[in-house]
């Protein structure tokens, strides 16, 4: 079953997003913050991660960095989830490697679709 | 009987050593390598202070009246401790001013004075000569003494024919000398090295022959100090002189000799020349402070021992001439020609010195000023005035010597040696107030410093100086008991019915009191002219110069004629150096006033700053030196000045504009850049209610078939995310407002601790359902302030929700105490949570500050701050006059916030 990483310290976003996945035929494990997304990821490695950008302890530009780090993980696809609407960020979270970037607050529909689509051109 | 052959060839060969001495350093000098350029040197020099009066005399008055000798040597030793700042001014303007003499320095102080010049000159003169005939006649006797000894002890000089008195050939003798060495240069201003390099030479001679004597009779005499007083002892009528009862005129006398002493030090024409002229350097000022003081010790070490030698063994004879008399007594050989030669060395040394000041002074200050006038003279050719000035110093080196001679044969003997010394004193006393007060005091005046002079010296030849001619017989003495025609009050020994005093005391007193009086008091009621205002200033700001001389200058002066003015007094040579480095100019072309300046000062250096002043304003064209023009000058270079410091601060301002302008900008560019932070942080804290609700209502809307818990469970969310957006809104509004000062509060007299209890209620509930542990400790019955009730609340449940988030999450405790501290109320609320690190308790009123916990985890389902609350409530409790921050929770182990509120006044009646 296809595997998607929910990382926000907000606990009504991560109870959405679970509901999202869930409903979208996910299995969903979640994290609140950097440093328990990073053990997650080592644990058991998910097919998606959606990654919140201020996170306490490490942020999600260091968590994004540190897993694009891994040569394993190169290729997993990574959203990012921001309350910032600037322009650099989504720059900066591309040009680190995410795939793609959501500005908070957002369309589900939006999202569970770009998630599909991700998951998708990965299988293919 | 010694062999009288032996004496005079000992004595003229120490002359002749002079000669070489003297010579060879003239020598070096002409080399450039000076010999004198030590401190050490220096202070010998002014040891020119210890005279025969010091060698023969000191033991005379011991002998008659114990230790008071010593104050002699008190006063100069007081003097030499100020000579660091005092003399090293006067050497300072001498130098600048290229001063000749004392008589040159009081006249150029007082505007270059000429006849102020001719009063000190011409008193010197009269009072400095019997302190000449004072040296000849130790020479004479010490001479007597030693050839006929035990014969002539006692006896007075007999009147041998004039061409057989040693004194007189001693005197011719030092003419030739001074003149050789006294005036080789044309400039009295420059040194005369060989002579100072030979005063030092016979500063070393008297001390070693007067140690000599002392060695001799503490040490062979008496074989030790200890047997020389077990013999004093014995004699009671000795110890008395050792006592202090013996000096003339008790105390007072003491005061009088003391200060008579300190004056006479500065004032004396030969210590001046010394001291000012001769200084090479100012930095032997340093060392002669203290190094000419331990001469004076040294000098005066065995003159006690000495006196009460030649008390006990009676050895025939003066008391001035026991230094003599002691050795020839007891049968010793070679040390009485040692003694003779140490007398002589003094006496030498002085009159060398003495003649040279007194010769400069004659000729500068009386002679010269008098020729200038004749108009037959100053039609001279080239350099032929240079040979004039020549000529009259050597004749008055001549003359002055001759006079000194004339005074030892007429009066000299009436008067013991002492005697005679203090009567010059006095008189060289009356120098110093002109000196002293010109130096320090810029209102000192031409007028009033010759009218002091003229006062002292009068005061002083009335109640000294005529009396002692009329004990010498020349006069009929009954005014000394009576007055003169028969006035009582102006008897000199006793002025004003002052009885009782010794005569130098009271001479002194009257003599000063007289001089200073008429100095102060005349300068304060007249003026002074633009010359003596420039030349008061130059000296009295001496050592912090403002005034540049040159720029004085004002007028005309033709390049030739000041050219042929130099050749004609100072010879073509001199006159080519001053003009060295100046283009070459036609001779009508103006000097420039730095040039004149420069004239003025050579002229100065070999006639006088008078006489160089009155050639100087001879060939200016036009008004020269005049007061509108000085002072126009004077206000173009204030105004000049004056300018240039408007200037400098209207460049200081731009400058300081312009960096309070690149302050404000980074200022702004720093208030630019935490508004867009403060937007950003805005619009992350709205945007994330708003993302749980914009998702839960979509789940909502596109979920119809959601259990029924779930459903109510995601419409609570979106209710209390909808109410924390409110809330946030709300917030920020409140801290708009607070910043921008628009917060409207509505201060009532309120009881803190009821609100206090208010609070806790509304918390309680909420808290309870966490299992936080609330204490409250209120220690006062009421807690009276003025504030807002609602927003007071609205802080207390703050605080409370806060140390309720922070506290342990397994057993978390809260606690709440208020309590009166001095005029105010402090409420605080303390967690058992981590604390707060030190370097963040003031982050946490920052707006939007976060605290990160450890155990985050243990935060779920608690809502999450905004940032705000502590920011507003700081803002709140200052509004009301109160404090609001962070410290150490003093029972519960965590964070504690403390809110101080002053104490509302009593309510009034």
């Amino acid at each position: 079953m296809t595997k998607v990483l929910v990382v926000d310290d907000e606990p009504n976003i991560v109870l959405s997003l679970e509901f999202l996945m869930q409903e979208a035929g996910f299995e969903v494990m979640t994290a609140e913050d950097g440093e328990t997304a990073l053990a997650r990821v080592a644990d058991e490695p998910p097919d998606l991660v959606l990654l919140d950008i201020s996170l306490p302890g490490i942020g999600g530009f260091d968590v994004l960095e540190r897993l694009r780090a891994d040569p394993a993980l190169a290729r997993l696809p990574i959203i990012m989830l921001t309350a910032h609407g600037r322009e650099v960020e989504r720059e900066k979270g591309l040009a680190l490697g995410a795939d793609d970037y959501v500005t908070k607050p957002f369309s589900t529909r939006t999202l569970v679709d770009k998630v599909k689509a991700l998951l998708d051109e990965g299988e293919r | 009987m010694r062999n009288e052959l032996t004496v005079l060839a000992v004595a003229f060969g120490y002359l002749a050593l002079l000669f070489v001495i003297a010579a060879w350093g003239d020598r070096r000098a002409e080399q450039g390598r000076s010999i004198i350029g030590s401190p050490t040197i220096y202070a010998l020099s002014i040891a020119v202070y210890c005279t025969a009066w010091t060698f023969y005399g000191s033991v005379g008055r011991a002998a008659e009246s114990g230790p008071s000798f010593l104050l002699i040597y008190l006063g100069p030793t007081l003097a030499m401790l100020l000579a660091p700042f005092v003399t090293r001014k006067m050497v300072r303007i001498a130098a600048a001013q290229r001063i000749t003499s004392i008589a040159d320095f009081i006249s150029a102080r007082y505007g270059k004075s000429a006849g102020l010049g001719a009063l000190v000159a011409l008193i010197a003169l009269i009072g400095i000569t019997p302190y000449i005939a004072l040296q000849l006649k130790a020479i004479t006797l010490s001479y007597a003494v030693l050839v006929d000894y035990p014969l002539a002890a006692g006896e007075r000089l007999d009147s041998a024919p004039f061409w057989a008195d040693k004194s007189l050939w001693v005197a011719l003798v030092l003419a030739v000398f001074i003149i050789l060495f006294g005036t080789r240069h044309l400039d009295a201003s420059e040194r005369h090295e060989g002579m100072v390099a030979a005063i030092a030479f016979e500063s070393l001679v008297k001390l070693a022959g007067f140690l000599a004597v002392g060695v001799f009779t503490v040490f062979v005499l008496y074989r030790s100090p200890a047997e020389l007083f077990a013999r004093v002892a014995e004699t009671p009528a000795l110890t008395d002189i050792l006592g202090l009862s013996a000096v003339p005129g008790g105390a007072l006398g003491w005061v009088g000799t003391l200060v008579l002493a300190f004056l006479a030090f500065l004032g004396l024409p030969r210590q001046f020349q010394v001291m000012v002229v001769e200084n090479v350097d100012e930095r032997h000022i340093t060392r002669a402070a203290w190094l000419f003081p331990l001469y004076l010790l040294a000098i005066n070490l065995f003159v006690i021992p000495i006196a009460l030698a030649g008390l006990l063994g009676d050895t025939g004879g003066d008391p001035d001439s026991v230094v003599l008399t002691l050795p020839l007594a007891a049968g010793a050989e070679g040390l009485p020609l040692l003694v003779f030669i140490g007398g002589m060395s003094a006496a030498t040394g002085m009159m060398i010195v003495e003649t040279i000041a007194l010769s400069t002074m004659v000729s500068n200050q009386l002679v010269m000023p008098l020729l200038l006038r004749s108009r037959r003279l100053s039609r001279g050719g080239q350099g032929a005035l240079a040979g004039w000035v020549l000529g009259v110093r050597r004749l008055a080196i001549l003359a002055i010597l001759l006079l000194g001679y004339g005074y030892h044969a007429l009066v000299g003997d009436a008067y013991s040696l002492v005697t005679i010394g203090l009567v010059s004193f006095a008189a060289a006393a009356q120098f110093t107030p002109a000196l002293l007060i010109g130096l320090y005091w810029r209102g000192a005046n031409r007028l009033g410093a010759g009218l002091g002079l003229a006062g002292g010296f009068t005061v002083w030849a009335w109640t000294l100086l005529i009396p002692g001619f009329a004990q010498s017989g020349w006069l009929d003495a009954g005014f000394l008991a009576h007055g003169p025609f028969g006035i009582d009050w102006l008897r000199p020994y006793a002025m004003f019915g002052l009885e009782g005093w010794d005569i130098y005391t009271h001479s002194l007193l009257w003599s000063l009191v007289a001089n200073v009086g008429l100095l102060v008091g005349v300068s304060l009621f007249t003026r002074q002219s633009p010359l003596e205002q420039t030349q008061a200033a130059l000296f009295t700001e001496a050592l912090h110069p403002r005034l540049d001389q040159a720029s004085l200058h004002h007028g005309q002066t033709p390049r030739g004629e000041l050219r042929a003015l130099l050749d004609r007094y100072l010879g073509a040579a001199t006159s080519a150096r001053v003009f060295a480095g100046e283009p070459e100019q036609g001779a009508d072309q103006p000097a420039p006033a730095a040039l004149v300046a420069r004239a003025e000062r050579a002229l100065a250096g070999a006639l006088g700053s008078a006489s160089a002043r009155v050639l100087i304003d001879s060939v200016v064209r036009g008004e020269a030196l005049d007061l509108p023009a000085l002072l126009s000058i004077l206000d173009t270079t204030s105004e000049t000045l004056e300018m240039n410091r408007r200037l400098e601060q209207k460049s200081r301002e731009l400058e300081r504009i312009g960096s309070e302008l690149r302050q404000a900008n980074t200022r702004l560019r720093e208030l630019d850049r935490l508004k867009d932070e403060f937007v950003a942080m805005v619009s992350h804290e709205l945007r994330t209610p708003l993302t749980s609700i914009r998702a839960f209502a979509e789940i909502l809307r596109d979920h119809h078939d959601l259990p029924d818990d779930k459903r109510e469970h995601f419409l609570e969310v979106v209710v209390r995310e909808s109410q924390r957006l409110s809330r946030l809104i709300e917030e920020m509004l409140d801290l708009a407002r607070l910043e921008s000062g628009r917060l409207t509060l509505h201060p009532e007299r309120l009881d803190l601790a009821a609100l206090a209890r208010h609070g806790i209620e509304a918390v309680q509930h909420p808290q309870q359902e966490h299992g936080i542990v609330l204490d409250v400790a209120i220690e006062v019955d009421e807690a009276p302030v003025i504030g807002d009730p609602d927003r007071l609340e609205q802080v207390i449940i703050n605080l409370l929700d806060n140390a309720g988030k922070f506290a342990d999450a397994t057993t978390p405790r809260v606690r709440l105490t208020l309590a009166r501290h001095k005029r105010h109320y402090r409420l605080a609320v303390e967690d058992n949570g981590p604390g707060i690190a030190e370097e963040e308790r003031e982050r946490v009123f920052e707006k939007f500050h976060q605290i990160q916990r450890p155990d985050d985890a243990a935060q779920r389902g608690r809502p999450r701050g905004s940032g705000l609350g502590l920011p507003i409530s700081r803002g709140i409790v200052a509004h009301l006059g109160g404090r609001l921050w962070v410290e150490d929770a003093p029972t519960l182990g965590g964070a504690c916030l403390v809110m101080e509120l002053p104490e509302a006044p009593h309510a009034a009646a």
